[in-house]
Order: C-alpha cells, then structure tokens, then sequence
C-alpha cells in the first residue's frame, strides 16, 4: 500500500501555481517522497531551470540554485565535479532540456556526470503560453503551429530517451508518465531508481516523465489527462537502460 | 481505517479525483474556496475505503488523513 | 622558502596566479590566444585536488562557473573576446546570484573572428555591460607578466569580499610574451562562505540561490544593493602615474600598449620634456576621481593623449572623468596596428607643440 494522505517531509505547504490539472505538482510530490524515503534531504541540490518549474524553491524544501534558461545540466555538473558528495537533481521542462539545453544536457550524459536529470515533457513552452517545442506531436497545433506542426517545416518530435540510452555514460534512462494511478506509482519508482544510481555513482540518470499541460492543449484538466496517452504513442513509456537491474552495482 | 480529510483551500476544481474514484463517492460540491475554484467533496464517505487514488492523483495534496 | 623565478608568457603567469590565489575548479573551452591557461590548469588542479574540466562550449563552461561558485568553491573560467560573448548571459546571472569567481579575457582582434593579435576592443564589453542589465565586473588590467600572476592571484580574494565577478583583461600581447616572474608567494584572504554557500540544509532551514524576483520593489532594492557594492570597490581603484605638476601632455593607456606608453614618455623625460603618464590598473572601478585631480593639480594648460589598440572606447571614460577641466585626445590603433615607442613619442611631441610648449 503506498504511503498516502500525507505531506513528503521535504514538499512545503505552500499552494502551487500550476494550473488545475498540471502534472507538475504530482512529479514534485513523488520526488519528495523519495528524497525523504532516501534520506537524503540534507545533501541534496535541486537545480530550477526557467518554465513553469522556476519557482520549484516554493515547494521543494532542499537547498534550490536557479540555473539559467537550459543550462541546469552544466550548472549541476559545475556543482557535483566540485562537491561530489552533494546529491544533484536537475527539474527541467522539454524547451529547457531539448531546446536550448540540448546540447548542456547531452555532453552531461556523455561526460557520465553523476547527476539526476528530470524532464517534464508536454509538448509546448508553458509558461510563454504554449509555443511550440523539440518535442511538439506531429500536426500538433500550438501558438506559433497554428496549422499543427508540420514535419516539412516543423521537423519531427524529438525523442530523448531513446537518444540518451545510446549514450555510455548514460546508467539509467526511462520515461514515465502520471496520468493514471498506476502509472504515478510507477513514476515514483522511477525516480527512485534514478537517484539510487546517482548514490551509487554510476554515471548520468536520465528520467523523463510526459505530463499534461491543459491551459495550453486547450483542454479539460481530464481531457488533458487522457491526451498523455496520445503522448505516449510518440513517446513509448519504458525503461530504457538500467544499469543497476543489469548487475552493475558499484561504479 | 483511515479518515480523510479535504483541504478545500488547496483544491483547484481539476476534477482528477472525482474521474479516478474506483467507487465514485467524490464530486463537485457547492462551496468555492478563497480562490474562487468549486471544491470537491463527498457524495458518500461512508462508501470510501481509503484506496488513495485520489491522493496519488491529485496534483494539489487535497486529501490528507485526519490525524 | 626563497621564490622561484621563472621565464613565462603572460597567460602562463596568469594560471600561475590562479593557483597562488587559490583556485580550486577551472572550466573552460580552447579559444587562442589563452589556451596554455587550461593546459597548465588540467596538470596543476588534479595534482592539488582540485578539479578541471573542458566544456563543450564557453556558455557551457561559465555555467559550471556557476555552479561550482554556488557551492563555495573558488572558480575560474579564461577565454578571448568571441568566447567571452558567449558567456555574457552567464556573467549577468553570476552578477545577480552574488556569486564569486574570476573570469580572465586575454583579448584578440574583433570584431567577429577578427585576429589573434592583440587588441583592446573588449573594454567596453568588460568595463560598461559583461552582461545584460545593470551589473558590473570589478575589471584588472595587468601589463606585465609578474602584475598577472599578482591580479590574478587578488582576483580570488576580491571577488570572495564583493562576492562579485572580477575579471583580468590582458590581450594576445602580454598573454603571449615571455619576461621573467618571481614566483613569490602571495597572502591572498579568503572569506567564510558558510552563510551563503548551497551546501545543503543540514541542521538549517533550506537555501535558494535565485536572481528571479518578480516583485518589482524587491527587484529594484536588488539593483540598489548591487549599486551599492560597486560604490564601495572603489577602495580597490588602482593606477600607476608618473607626474609631478609641470607635464603638458600626458599619455593614458592601459595594459600592453601602456608599456610602449611607457617608455616613449621616460625616452622623453630624459630629454627634458614635460610629459607625464597614467595607467588605470583597475578598469572599473575606472580612477576617474585621480585623472580629475591629476589634470587640476597641473600648473598650466594640460592635454591628455588616450592610446588605445581599439578604435577608441576608454577616451569617453577620460573625457567623462575630466568633466571638461582638460583636454582628451585619443589616439587609437586598430588590431592589428602594432604602435613601436618611437611612434608614441612623435605623437606626443606633436600634441605638446600643438599645445604651444616648444622643448625646454
């Protein structure tokens, strides 16, 4: 029976500002859970990227450094190469990781840095007010694809974790979702497992998670909520490399 | 068992609890909290055994136990 | 322990600074003319503990900056002008987090690609705007490689007491020319960063370090705090001067150019003519205050000759320092035009009889 009805000791009261039926706030309840069921709340940074999660310092009680617009991979690497013992976790969305930071992201992956890097993934720049991103479906209509995203044009979504799990220096790549109550039960021991790899020091963990996003999908929060669905044909749910379930346990 | 509690200022009105409840005793209740949002409430508490599902669904922490 | 001297080039003395001031994590991406800087930091840190680590980008690396300051270490990042570009976002954020760190710039012929020779066309960027709005790098300005390695070294200290950027400009010049260094040690101060630093929230409440304020009160008090803090280098305002109240004309410059300054205005003092010299070491703060006085201090009329390797930038810091009280004349030479002493001394004899003194 997960451990529900209660608040994460690291998750503050404060009311979020996400809008009804953002995704966002069950992601920040889980990573809060398992800061706490690690025990690592103490030793932790958490690094805010610019979107609708800059303001993660409200509500995630760990030590917060804001990193500029895509840059949280480089910011955590300039932090974990100088205290390796502090525990690194990046809260980045698809524009802040893929767009600007794509390239900050992937030469963190490849260098293997021994950080955690979580991308929320709904398809649109948020808090701009639902622009297009790297990771906008196909056809998919935004504020600047007001006729659907158009490949000719537009190019083709950009699929990261399949991307990082070619990456050596990669040790644990998944993507998740929590539009279904299994699948949040799922996310938390995603997150979990991404950051006992970071603990054991084997290199770069890479966890995305699609997540609703119903002001800019024009959507009702449970309309929203199923289009993750939609999401996940173009961005498969999976575990795509695990090093601690392959056996390698120790860096 | 344990007894749930709905921290109305919390809630947003998203609905996400009420379309999950495996046994339906959510919905939309008449009241509207400091930010304007209709609050859910329960139809019928005495059918809820507890299951979590609303909680690990909704995206604001509205369900909590009583202690 | 007796010092070491040593035969080094500009940037080699610069990284040597580094390591007396204490640097402990270098980033940075290979940029010419500053690329023995790394070189010498991924053999020295690692052997002292500390860390080294080549970026894919000068954006990347100054993010690491970032990051590593926010955690209390002391940090360096070093490229040349198209790089520096690269990291002005970065310098307006490290501004804005107060976080510590020394950026060294060995300028080269811009704009674009340019040159690798020297020039100086980074001090407007360095000394008015390293990034976008309000905020300032404290800017030092060596000429030599021995006031390299000693900058470089105070750099760590001042940037830790301002909690602020400072950065060293030098150029392709002095970065590489060779002179001999006293390898003396330096008292460099370091500062308790225990109250700010992310460390952490053991046995304490949580930390945010975080430049995003959307209050516009408390973003406005921000900008004054930070206004407040560069009011307050001005204690660290440094510059050499030679003058003594009869001068005519002086020769301003700074950095390698203020050497071939330098000796055409000794090369004349034998010879009996009246021309003084003044070199800002500290570019920002800039010594305004100290040319003021200089140029009122002067018995008769004086004119002040602005020698710069750029198409002329720090002439309207003289002329805005001067508030009129003298007469700014600059004189510039473009990267890559090289000005021999013997071409400084003709101008300033032509500015000297221009300005009705013949030789005494």
């Amino acid at each position: 029976m997960p451990e529900v009805f209660r608040f994460p000791k690291s998750l503050k009261k404060t009311l979020f500002h996400y809008c009804p039926g953002c995704h966002h706030s069950i992601i920040h309840r889980l990573l809060c859970e398992v800061i706490d069921e690690l025990g690592i709340r103490e030793r932790t940074i958490g690094l805010a990227s610019i979107g609708c999660s800059c303001f993660l310092y409200f509500y995630i009680d760990v030590d917060i450094l804001e990193a500029p617009h895509g840059r949280s991979c480089s910011v955590g690497t300039g932090i974990k190469r100088a205290r390796p013992d502090l525990v690194v976790f990046t809260y980045q969305g698809d524009g802040d990781f893929a767009a600007i930071g794509l390239g900050d992201s992937l030469h963190a992956a490849s260098r293997g840095e021994n950080i955690t890097a979580i991308m929320i993934n709904n398809t649109v720049y948020g808090m701009t007010g639902g622009q297009v991103s790297p990771t906008t479906l196909l056809f998919q209509k935004t504020t600047t694809t007001p006729y659907g995203r158009d490949p000719k044009k537009e190019g083709y979504p950009l699929k990261v974790a399949e991307i990082l799990a070619g990456f050596e220096g990669v040790a644990f790549c998944a993507r998740g979702a929590v539009n279904t109550p299994q699948r949040v039960l799922e996310a938390k021991k995603l997150l979990r497992r991404a950051f006992e790899i970071q603990l054991r020091g084997l290199g770069f963990s890479y966890l995305e998670f699609l997540s609703a996003c119903p002001i800019n999908w024009k959507m009702d929060p449970i309309s929203a909520t199923r289009y993750v669905d939609k999401l996940a044909e173009t961005f498969p749910i999976k575990v795509f490399k695990d090093q601690l379930s392959e056996g390698k346990n120790e860096a | 068992m344990k007894k749930i509690k709905i921290l109305e200022e919390r809630c947003k009105g998203c609905g996400l609890c009420i379309e999950f409840c495996p046994k339906k005793v959510l919905g939309f209740s008449e009241k509207r909290n400091l930010q304007g949002y209709r609050v859910v409430g329960f139809y019928a508490k005495e059918k809820c055994n507890a299951c979590g599902i609303c909680f690990l669904m909704c995206p604001e922490l509205v369900f909590v136990s009583e202690e | 322990m007796m010092a070491k001297k040593v035969l080094v080039k500009g940037v080699e003395a610069i990284a040597l600074g580094a390591l007396e001031g204490g640097c402990q994590c270098y980033f940075g991406y290979p940029i010419t003319p500053q690329n023995e800087i790394p070189e010498i930091m991924a053999i020295e840190l690692p052997k002292r503990g500390g860390v080294f680590l080549q970026a894919e980008s000068e954006t990347s690396a100054i993010n690491m900056v970032l990051g590593a300051s926010a955690v209390g270490a002391r940090v360096m990042t070093s490229s040349s002008s198209p790089g520096i570009s690269l990291m002005s976002e970065g310098f307006s954020y490290l501004i804005a987090l107060e976080l510590p760190c020394v950026v060294v710039n060995v300028m080269r012929g811009g704009p674009g690609l340019g040159g690798i020779e020297a020039s100086q066309g980074d001090y407007f960027q360095a000394v008015k705007a390293p990034g976008h709005g309000d905020g300032r790098f404290l800017v030092l300005a060596p000429y030599s490689c021995s006031e390299a390695y000693q900058l470089t070294a105070k750099a760590f200290e001042l940037a830790d007491k301002y909690r602020n950027p400072v950065m060293i400009l030098s150029d392709a010049i002095l970065g590489q020319m060779k002179e001999p260094l006293l390898l003396k040690s330096l008292k460099i101060k370091t500062y308790p960063k225990e109250d700010w630093a992310l460390t952490g929230a053991m046995g304490r409440p949580s930390r945010v370090i975080k430049s995003l304020f959307l209050d516009s009160k408390e973003l406005a008090e921000r900008n004054l705090r930070l206004k407040r803090k560069y009011r307050a280098m001005e204690k660290e305002i440094r510059y050499e001067a030679i003058f003594s109240g009869e001068e005519r004309v002086i020769a301003v410059a700074f950095g390698s150019i203020a050497r071939i300054c330098k000796e055409a205005v000794l090369n004349l003092r034998e010879k009996g003519y009246e021309v003084g010299f003044f070199r800002p070491i500290t570019l920002f703060p800039f010594p305004g205050k100290a040319l003021l006085n200089m140029a009122e201090r002067s018995l008769g009329k004086v004119s002040l000759v602005v020698f710069e390797l750029n198409c002329g930038q720090m002439i309207e810091d003289v002329k805005l320092s001067l508030c009129g009280k003298a007469e700014a004349i600059s004189r510039y030479y473009p990267p890559s035009i090289l000005p021999f002493p013997e071409d400084i001394e003709k101008e300033l004899k032509k500015c000297l009889k221009s300005s009705g003194f013949p030789k005494v």
